[in-house]
């Protein structure tokens, strides 16, 4: 064996074994303190990064969780309830509970309901076309069907359908992230109480038009004109600028604003085909 | 032949297509019922002053101006106020206006309605701007932007020059070119109005060399008065705009964000020079405008001078009705314009033609992907690169597109207009704008 090689040996030897001394010392002095439960946390989280809990990203709302003294105000949609009961068991904290949501589109202007009056060219994205004109019908609150809110869910839970000319919501893949709320110009989608079976009462319009004006452009538009609100007993239906809204967190699902509703803007949705009238007490009183 | 003078970055040479040059201005006859929005100019909403019933005459105020930044909006015909309501603009947004069912034509007493010549004031400059503020006159290129705002140039500042734009380098469009050579005094007129009223002694009048015949007319007429010199110019598009004539006939540049009387310029349309003139020598408010009714489909391409409020139905009536191959009705030019969803939307202060396209023209082509040619940024005006500021846009990078000066973008469309991939540049564009405005808004706050 050469000599050369030798000393090449020991000289890397000796740089190797003083630069492992001086780093040890080094990270000993500058070490960086972490939380190890914000590894914990994070692990238990669903790792989606979809900010629906207004975080940047799952690591993120861990660090959140790890430095807040109670988890009111922290909740991850996507995990819902058990995530969070586990995330409070790690921190030792009571994790609040609450209600699944589910995005809805509140618009049922099917090409059927509301015929097109003009036609757009433009750059297909739903923002650009709310920023230039009204849209392609004469209603000027809806959907206008583009699918920047399909663009904007990471979990596919939005489907385009060009049958009906606006998108729906697959509720059994629905995080409520509320990405696609932000993402629609029209402000048509709306988180709201997931019930059992996905069952849902809704008003599906968004027009705050006078009536007349409203029901030209969109057979199925919200006109405003109240029944629904006396009919409802859990004062869970108000009428604001000439449009129905449901409360989901007041609603009982009893179903008696549908019928009542003149033209048809209020969906329900998974329910049992409806019984004879009589009948109707009984179903009020088995929903939850 | 001395050289023509032109700006110099960007541009465009779009087929100019100027079918309705060779007919003289008509009067279009009354509309049933106008509409007569209270927006119509770049500022607040003007507030209306008259009721549901209310009896008015031709000239009045319907509307007040509701602070510095805004302009009183005048009845342009007389009879009954029908309502004052919403309808939908050519945005398709309803916009409150005021709807007047037409009786007779019973005009203001002081309004001077004779055909003839006044030349000769005795105003000062305060008093003429005055003038302007209360006849409502706004600029009638297309802005909107209200003329005694421009007259009145923020403190420091001094105009030195007053630019006439009778540049028109709009495709299709005819309105100003018509005017100038039906009212060449009466411009000229009201040129020396805006001069005194600015208090300059310079003023130039810009005229694209496709109209020879009124470049002719002007000159001859201004040959005695040293202030006032017309100037020739080699046609490009879009020299009609504010920056590219000042830096075409100037050689100044108006600084990113700035105003154009920072470097001591102020623009004004031949349109606007002849509502100043009307308003200061015959009391006669904005109430009416010549709208150039135009396209390829149409049976006879006409300029007529419409009351401001007449539903574009009634311009399309009187040059022909509509062509069968009708693809899309156009407010202002091809390049410039917006469609209009309704033939119900009125004629405003800022309509300078209304353009019918066939369906052949108006179709777009697919949208293929970006080759990066780059002739995109050698047409900008501004010198902005459009490529990058629709990628900005499309990626919701706003930070970076307000730093890539996507604000100084004037919409001129000449980047969308010679993309050999038929991207949509300047739709993203303008939506990235209106999101960086809000961005810039919302921190002034």
């Amino acid at each position: 064996m050469s000599i050369t090689i030798v000393y090449t040996i020991a000289t890397l030897s000796v740089i190797g074994t003083s630069a492992a001394v001086i780093l040890y010392f080094v990270a000993q002095k500058f070490k960086v303190y972490e939380d190890p439960r914000i590894n914990e946390v994070e692990e238990n989280l669903p790792a989606a990064n979809c900010g629906g809990c207004g975080y940047a990203g799952c690591r993120a709302f861990a660090e959140a969780c790890v430095k807040a003294s109670d988890l009111g105000d922290l909740y991850c949609p996507v995990g819902g309830n058990e995530t969070m009961n586990k995330v409070a068991e790690i921190l030792g904290l009571e994790a609040v509970k609450k209600d699944a949501r589910v995005a809805y589109i509140r618009c049922n202007g099917t090409c059927e309901h509301r015929p097109k009056t003009n036609i757009f060219d433009g750059a297909t994205t739903c923002a650009i076309a709310s920023s230039v004109y009204s849209g392609e019908t004469d209603c000027q609150w809806g959907c206008l069907g583009y699918g920047d809110c399909f663009d904007a869910c990471d979990f596919d839970a939005i489907e385009l359908r060009a049958d009906l000319g606006v998108p729906r919501i697959t509720d059994d893949m629905c995080v409520a992230c509320g990405a696609c709320v932000d993402a629609c110009p029209k402000d048509l989608i709306e988180l709201r109480k997931k019930f059992p079976k996905n069952r849902k009462v809704v008003v599906a319009c968004r027009n705050k038009d006078k009536g007349g004006v409203a029901r030209k452009a969109c057979s199925v538009a919200c006109i405003g004109c109240g029944k629904c609100e006396k009919e409802c007993k859990f004062d869970a239906i108000t009428i604001e600028n000439n449009l129905a809204f449901i409360d989901s967190d007041k609603c009982k699902l009893c179903r008696k604003c549908v019928p009542v509703c003149p033209t048809n803007a209020i969906i329900e949705e998974n329910f049992p085909p409806r019984k004879i009238k009589q009948e109707e007490k009984e179903e009020c009183s088995t929903a939850k | 032949m001395r050289m023509l003078k032109t700006f110099k970055t960007g541009g465009v040479h779009p087929p100019e297509n100027k079918l309705s040059a060779t007919s003289p201005i008509e009067v279009l006859s009354l509309p049933d019922t106008v509409f007569i929005p209270v927006a119509q100019h770049i500022g607040a909403p003007a507030i209306p002053v008259v009721q549901r019933g209310d009896q008015v005459k031709v000239g009045q105020v319907i509307a007040k101006s509701s602070s510095f930044v805004s302009t009183n909006i005048h009845s342009s015909v007389s009879g009954k106020v029908k309502k004052v309501d919403f309808q939908a603009d050519s945005s398709g947004y309803p916009k409150q206006g005021i709807f007047i069912d037409v009786k007779d034509d019973e005009w203001l007493e002081e309004i001077d309605r004779s055909e003839e010549l006044k030349k000769d004031f005795d105003l000062d400059g305060p008093e003429i701007v005055k003038k302007i503020q209360e006849a409502g006159i706004v600029g009638e290129g297309g802005a909107t932007f209200p003329t005694h705002v421009k007259l009145v140039p923020p403190k420091g500042m001094k105009a030195d020059i007053l630019i006439i734009n009778g540049v028109e380098c709009e495709p299709y469009l005819t309105s100003d070119h018509r005017l100038m050579l039906e009212k060449a005094d009466e411009i000229l007129v009201g040129t020396r109005l805006l001069m005194k009223a600015l208090n300059v002694n310079k003023a130039v009048i810009g005229i694209e060399n496709n109209k020879p015949d009124a470049i002719q007319l002007l000159s001859d007429k201004v040959k005695n008065d040293p202030g006032i010199e017309v100037a020739g110019l080699k046609v490009k598009y879009p020299q009609g705009g504010e920056k590219q004539l000042i830096k075409a006939l100037t050689g100044r540049e108006v600084p990113s964000g700035g105003l154009p009387v920072a470097i001591g310029a102020v623009v004004s349309n031949v349109g606007t020079a002849f509502a100043v003139y009307e308003a200061v020598q015959k009391n006669k408010p904005l109430f009416e405008r010549v709208v150039s009714i135009t396209g390829k489909g149409i049976e006879k391409p006409s300029n007529f001078r419409v009351r401001i409020g007449t539903p574009t139905s009634a311009l399309i009536e009187a040059a022909g009705g509509l062509p069968e191959d009708t693809g899309k009705i156009i407010s202002g030019g091809p390049m410039m314009g917006r469609a209009i969803a309704s033939l119900e939307v009125p004629v405003t202060k800022g309509t300078s033609g209304i353009l019918l396209m066939t369906q052949n023209e108006s179709k777009r082509d697919e949208v293929i992907s970006c080759i990066r040619c780059s002739r995109c940024v050698s047409a900008c005006p501004m010198g902005l690169e459009p490529y990058l500021l629709m990628t900005l846009a499309e990626k919701q990078i706003f930070d970076r597109a307000e730093d890539e000066k996507i604000m100084d973008c004037m919409e001129c469309g000449s980047c969308s207009y010679t993309c050999p991939s038929n991207r949509p540049l300047l739709d993203y564009i303008r939506f990235g704008k209106g999101k960086v405005g809000q961005i810039i808004r919302s921190r002034k706050k």
